[in-house]
């Protein structure tokens, strides 16, 4: 990407997640059709399966298009808030809502020390912003709007909807590969011994390899997609507020930052800021994981700004702590 | 069959329909103008009614720096004064007024007993918001305002923006301290 602007990066992002959506949807209809022509033996029951698996998708897609914002607020334990409770964070909010030229979102709070926010909802015109009382406790002004300006980044560039609905896509690939696996297990598709010819059988064991790799591959699809987004949500807001040290600054202060979020799990946990489960496992720098690691975040901020790179010292205190 | 009076009446029909088209697209452009000064404006008259609070508030503490206190008040009436003459003279006035709501809240920092005033705190923060959104809202102004003025000088556009009254709009200018902010380079390596 030498020399590109910020904004071919946006454009090239966009179509980087139609292709990633189109893959997994692409992966949820072979997987079907594998496992119909496995278990039928032939072409239309593939077919049946396929479009049972879409239908399935499809619905699932539909619904968390529609309520999936309330069922992560809710999981997360947040609450709305009006001005009269919480000024600072609405006025941010509405703040950074002109500047990234959105409408005003809804506002919740989660009540929890550890500092991190996400955003949800289908487009901009419904979407929700969340901050845990802690971010609004350990962060000042400027650092606030920062991490706001990220989140209605996410919310201006639709990673929002893309966020919902490919991770219940994932979802969906999951279970229909559960379901093929375990049906496998109890005895299913017998009827290859009768009727079916060498054919049916190759397919049948292409179907088990699917019904493996298909989730995983999937999974990796959705982080690697979601890693690149928490970059450009960084850049983007960059762009929105004009100030690269506040997004800078929170960031090296929530790395440094102990607590635990209590409410984030392993289904919400790549909509935050930064990433709330602190386990090893989950934090390295490996295809598994949900967000880019906190130094090289920075170290990409500092590019922006021109400065050198986080010293080798700040950067192994910091990548300890995060 | 002679086909010059049709060719010539289709000629005439393609050139009225592009010319309604370039008035239209003029027209919404410049609407999107008004929409964005006038959600500047709904700031600044904020700013306005927010400020005698805060005169208010501080006037009790500060015996020795009524000039500030004075200079914010004169400003104030300056920049509601000013509402009246046009974008750029508007904008002069509330710059003004910015650096003098500025010179308060460095002499405010004076305080100690000010700075736990929680009525202050709360008009502090409220005069930040919305300063903070006048900047955003102006940004935001000032790209549909260059948006526009391309537009009209543009061909073909510039043929008919003279004689239709499309004229070129004035910059909400942004005060000369935004000049000195380090250059942010958004081009990603």
């Amino acid at each position: 990407m030498a020399g590109s602007t910020f904004y071919d990066q946006i454009a090239a992002n966009r179509r980087n997640s139609f292709l990633m959506a189109g893959l997994v949807v692409a992966l949820l209809g072979l997987l079907g059709f594998a496992i119909g022509y496995a278990i039928f033996g032939s072409l239309g029951g593939g077919v049946l399966t396929t479009a049972f698996a879409i239908g399935l998708g499809a619905l699932a897609g539909v619904g968390t298009y529609v309520a999936g914002d309330s069922l992560v607020l809710a999981v997360s334990g947040a609450r709305e808030v009006d001005e009269s409770q919480a000024p600072q964070l609405m006025n941010v909010v509405r703040e950074m809502a002109i500047a990234a030229n959105v409408p005003m979102p809804r506002v919740y709070l989660i009540d929890d020390t550890a500092p991190n926010a996400f955003a949800t909802g289908r487009d901009p015109a419904h979407a929700s912003v969340a901050a845990t009382t802690g971010l609004l406790e350990k962060l000042d002004r400027e650092e606030l709007q920062g991490v706001i300006g990220h989140e209605l980044s996410h919310v201006r560039n639709f990673d929002i909807r893309f966020s919902l609905i490919v991770g219940v896509m994932v979802g969906a690939i999951a279970m229909l590969a559960d379901f093929f696996l375990r049906f496998t297990f109890w005895g299913g598709g017998r009827s290859r011994d009768r009727s079916g010819g060498s054919a049916q059988a190759v397919v049948f064991v292409i179907a088990i390899v699917l019904a493996i790799l298909a989730p995983l591959i999937s999974r990796f699809i959705q982080l690697a997609v979601n890693r690149q987004r928490e970059y450009l949500a960084d850049a983007s807001s960059v762009g929105i507020t004009r100030n690269p040290y506040g997004l800078e600054r929170a960031l090296a202060k929530i790395a440094g930052d102990q607590e635990v979020l209590e409410v984030a799990n392993r289904g919400t946990q790549h909509m935050y800021f930064t990433n709330p489960i602190k386990k090893f496992e989950a934090r390295s720098s490996s295809l598994m994981s949900t967000h880019p690691r906190i130094v090289d975040r920075i170290n990409r901020l500092r590019q922006l700004t021109g400065e050198a790179p986080l010293a080798a010292s700040d950067e192994a205190q910091l990548a300890g702590l995060d | 069959m002679n086909l010059a009076p049709i060719i010539i009446i289709a000629i005439v029909v393609i050139l009225v329909v592009l010319a309604i088209g370039i008035y239209n697209g003029l027209v919404q452009r410049r609407l999107r103008i008004d929409e964005a000064f006038a959600q500047i404006e709904v700031q600044l008259k904020r700013r306005h009614d927010l400020i005698p609070n805060l005169v208010n508030a501080v006037k009790g503490y500060m015996g020795f720096e009524q000039k500030v206190l004075t200079d914010v008040t004169n400003a104030r009436a300056a920049a509601v004064a000013a509402g009246a003459q046009g974008p750029a003279q508007q904008a002069a006035a509330e710059n003004m007024l910015t650096s003098t709501l500025r010179s308060l809240f460095a002499v405010v920092e004076n305080y100690p007993e000010l700075k736990a005033n929680q009525n202050v705190l709360e008009l502090q923060e409220q005069l930040t918001t919305t300063e903070n959104q006048i900047s955003f809202s102006r940004q935001h102004y000032n790209a549909t305002v260059l948006d526009y003025n391309t537009a009209i000088a543009t061909f073909p556009n510039v043929l008919l923006a003279g004689p239709l009254g499309f004229t070129k709009r004035e910059f909400f200018d942004a005060e000369p301290e935004a000049a000195n902010v380090p250059n942010v380079d958004l081009s990603l390596s």
